[in-house]
């Protein structure tokens, strides 16, 4: 008997609770049933029953009580109750379940049934769950099944064989002879099947890839049949005759001409005649011609068929279907490494893309676009990424913010233009950048002696308009406790002139300090910036005391110990603050801080003068050189 | 290959779940919900293809998805299965469903949820595409459902299970 009448009862019960509270007392109710029904003896309804489970399951209710139920029904002789068990051992079991050993039996001796729908229930279940065990004892079973049985159990057997294949590899071997003959079969599912086989078999052993790169006649011939024979109404989709084989007997093409010039060679008249033949005005069409183009670039084939791969592909790109776009720049993604000119043709159409509404077609069009930069046209395509980065989905912000930083590094025309396209990034999705950013930065910063005014200056009104990203604060900090001289003598040339004076400074940074949008990492760069200041100014030394003291007894720990610590500078070391105007010894000393607090090694040279003011800095950190 | 073949409405119930490697029940319904959350925010004219998703393996894999009236038609698959060729399995997935259910809509699939699961088996087997033509399929289906409702079938069986006969 269908189980589906009692099933629908309870679904339109279930179906029938208002809230979600309702429900789940209908089905616990139902479960309960389940559950005694399950402990009786053998009665009619025991299909419905399972099924009924198994529709709970769905629902994502815990079901696990129903698999020793599942493992007798397998053993049923009745059809009907066999096939709910088989679901419900696709569903309920896995191998990590012990009750998944119980079934290999009844697998077995259905595999042997005379109905081959018994037996096609046994090959669905062992492929979709069967764990390594299962596969080596029931291996030979399937070779047999693959050999001497009809098309609907080849076909089933050798999909069967695949997913033996991928739990215990060295099985692969007992499979290739009889894999090899399915070949010579007519029956589209099997050979399709075969084909699937035959890739799997290849993509895990070399030696079967040798191996069946003698059948490449074979197939190609199989492929002409599909490609240049009449309409043939059983196999047709839109046109096309049996285009899911088609692309899978590509696929397997692809794989055997892959780095062999023979394979290839007896390919490309067939790849030729595919590529000019198939009609591409429906979706069918188009995924043949995908597949084809894929596997004309990645064979050794002539230079010819490439150029015709790419035009097809310069086609895709132009195309209205968003989704033929898309397919397009995932294949143009592949090939950006090997054929990088042809690839530089499209530029403009996928620099186009990043501002398509759709988000996939732009995640596709930023990973190629990051994969075209080059020596030549980093600034063009610096712009387009920048503008992409100020109105790109959330998602697409940190990836797009890394491959914007890396592709600076190595192409940046003139370290100025690296400086402002970084800062760019910090302004613009500062919360995004990964946490060496800063650290890199700065040591770019500290490179780059001649742009000291210039940064400073940028990053100063960079921080007066905008607290909030915290990179982008961290980086201002430090370069105004170290260039603050610069900033406040005020005569850099690249910049509009701006009058700063101590108070500004101060007050700026006072500001980070007390915002409640600064991390304690931010405080602790501005508590340094200030104090590195105190060796820069020279009117407003008690206001820095000041702010220093007051973090003196401030909550977070770290905080607490470098204004302490400040504070006994200012105390024992005051006389030697003013005994050398030498900027080198201002800088030794603020360097040395720094990298006390954020812990770098930076190479730090000590010329001889400043060498005691050094050691007693260290003493006083407890630190060696 | 074909990880997890979803067919939920516009509310995010599900309609059918078939996954293809093991996930714990409530890895099963997580996935469902994340899925639905990408899946539901999209644009009617966007392609059909998404990414992003972080709980089934990671970044190899894609949803492929079809919106027809009420049901997402979601088929998640890894870098081996060629996308557009999914997107034709899932209309002739559907076409097999109208064909067998004559007009199909929603409230068929939900109170035959168990023929949908056996009309699957025949089009995709342990992740892999098993067959894809529409009459062949149905022929199929439609014999082993006659097979169900025929009584005397239990008369002519070829070999008698052994453990069977201790569970009796």
């Amino acid at each position: 008997m269908s189980p589906s009448v009692p099933l629908q009862e309870m679904i339109r019960a279930i179906r029938s609770a208002r809230t979600q509270c309702e429900e789940r007392g209908v089905i616990q109710r139902e479960c309960a049933a389940i559950r005694a029904q399950f402990r009786q003896a053998d009665n009619g309804g025991r299909s419905h029953n399972l099924a009924k489970l198994l529709y709970v399951h769905m629902l994502g209710y815990p079901a696990h009580f129903g698999q020793m139920e599942c493992v007798r029904m397998i053993a049923s002789s009745r059809y009907s109750e066999k096939r709910v068990g088989y679901l419900g051992a696709m569903m309920l079991l896995d191998e990590k379940q012990d009750a998944s050993l119980l079934i290999t039996n009844s697998i077995k001796n259905d595999l042997s049934h005379s109905n081959q729908y018994v037996q096609s229930l046994a090959l669905c279940t062992l492929a979709c769950m069967g764990s390594a065990e299962m596969c080596r004892d029931l291996a030979p079973e399937i070779d047999r099944l693959l050999r001497a049985s009809n098309s609907y159990i080849k076909k089933k057997a050798a999909l069967c064989a695949v997913h033996i294949v991928r739990k215990v590899h060295e099985l692969g071997e007992l499979f290739a002879p009889a894999a090899r003959s399915l070949l010579s079969e007519k029956n589209h599912g099997v050979l399709h099947g075969a084909v699937v086989l035959i890739t799997e078999l290849c993509e895990r052993s070399s030696e079967s890839l040798e191996r069946f790169r003698k059948t490449v006649p074979d197939l190609v011939q199989i492929m002409k049949g599909l490609v240049i024979s009449g309409y043939s109404p059983e196999h047709d989709v839109a046109g096309i005759s049996d285009p899911f084989l088609q692309v899978r007997l590509l696929r397997l093409l692809r794989i055997l001409g892959r780095n062999n010039e023979t394979a290839s060679d007896a390919m490309n008249d067939l790849l030729a005649q595919v590529a000019t033949n198939t009609d591409s005005t429906k979706t069918v069409g188009n995924a043949v011609l995908y597949e084809t183009v894929l596997t004309v670039l990645d064979i050794k084939s002539e230079s010819g068929l490439r150029v015709l791969a790419v035009n097809i592909l310069g086609r895709f790109l132009l195309n209205n279907d968003r989704n033929i776009r898309y397919i397009a720049m995932t294949s143009l993604q592949k090939i950006v490494g090997t054929d990088h000119n042809a690839v530089q043709r499209h530029r403009g159409t996928i620099v186009d893309c990043l501002k398509d509404q759709d988000a996939s077609v732009k995640r596709r069009a930023l990973d190629l676009s990051l994969a075209l930069v080059s020596a030549s046209n980093i600034r063009s395509m610096m712009k387009e990424l920048l503008l992409f980065l100020s109105s790109c989905p959330p998602e697409l912000r940190s990836q797009a913010a890394n491959g914007i930083f890396t592709a600076a590094e190595r192409y940046a025309p003139s370290k100025r233009w690296h400086i402002d396209t970084i800062l760019h990034v910090l302004i613009t999705a500062g919360g995004d950048v990964r946490d060496e950013t800063v650290p890199n930065l700065i040591q770019l910063i500290t490179n780059t002696s001649e742009l000291h005014c210039y940064t400073v200056h940028k990053l100063y009104r960079a921080l007066l308009s905008d607290i909030s990203q915290q990179s982008l604060v961290q980086v201002a900090c430090w370069c105004i406790g170290e260039y603050g001289d610069l900033l406040l003598r005020g005569d850099c040339q690249e910049v509009e002139p701006m009058q700063v004076c101590e108070d500004d400074v101060l007050d700026a940074l006072e500001t980070v300090l007390q915002s409640h949008m600064s991390s304690t990492a931010t405080r602790g760069f501005a508590l340094t910036a200030t104090m590195k200041l105190s060796t820069r100014i020279t009117d407003n030394v008690d206001r820095i005391r000041s702010i220093v003291s007051i973090y003196g007894s401030c909550i977070d720990l770290e905080l607490q110990q470098r204004a302490v610590e400040y504070n006994a500078l200012f105390k024992k070391y005051d006389h030697m603050r003013y005994a050398k105007k030498d900027s080198t010894h201002f800088c030794c000393c603020g360097v040395i801080l720094f990298c006390s607090v954020n812990s770098f090694a930076f190479n730090v040279i000590l010329e001889p003068e400043c060498e005691q003011l050094t050691m007693h800095v260290l003493t006083l950190y407890g630190l060696t050189l | 290959m074909i990880r997890a073949i979803l067919i939920f409405n516009n509310h995010g119930k599900p309609r059918l779940s078939k996954f293809y490697e093991h996930y714990t029940e409530d890895t099963e319904q997580q996935i469902i919900r994340e899925t639905f959350h990408l899946v539901s925010k999209r644009d009617e004219n966007v392609c059909n293809f998404l990414e992003g998703g972080m709980l089934i393996g990671g970044s190899d894999y894609k949803l492929i998805y079809r919106h027809y009236a009420t049901l997402y038609f979601v088929f998640c698959v890894d870098s081996s299965e060629s996308e557009l060729g999914i997107l034709d399995l899932i209309q002739v997935f559907v076409e097999t469903l109208d064909k067998c259910f004559e007009n199909v809509c929603e409230l068929d699939l939900i109170f035959h949820v168990d023929k949908v699961h056996n009309i699957l088996a025949e089009m995709v087997m342990g992740g892999m595409v098993l067959e894809t033509n529409m009459n062949e399929i149905i022929m199929q289906v439609d014999a082993q459902n006659k097979m169900e409702n025929t009584f005397l079938w239990e008369l002519f069986i070829g070999i008698k299970p052994e453990i069977g006969s201790n569970f009796k």
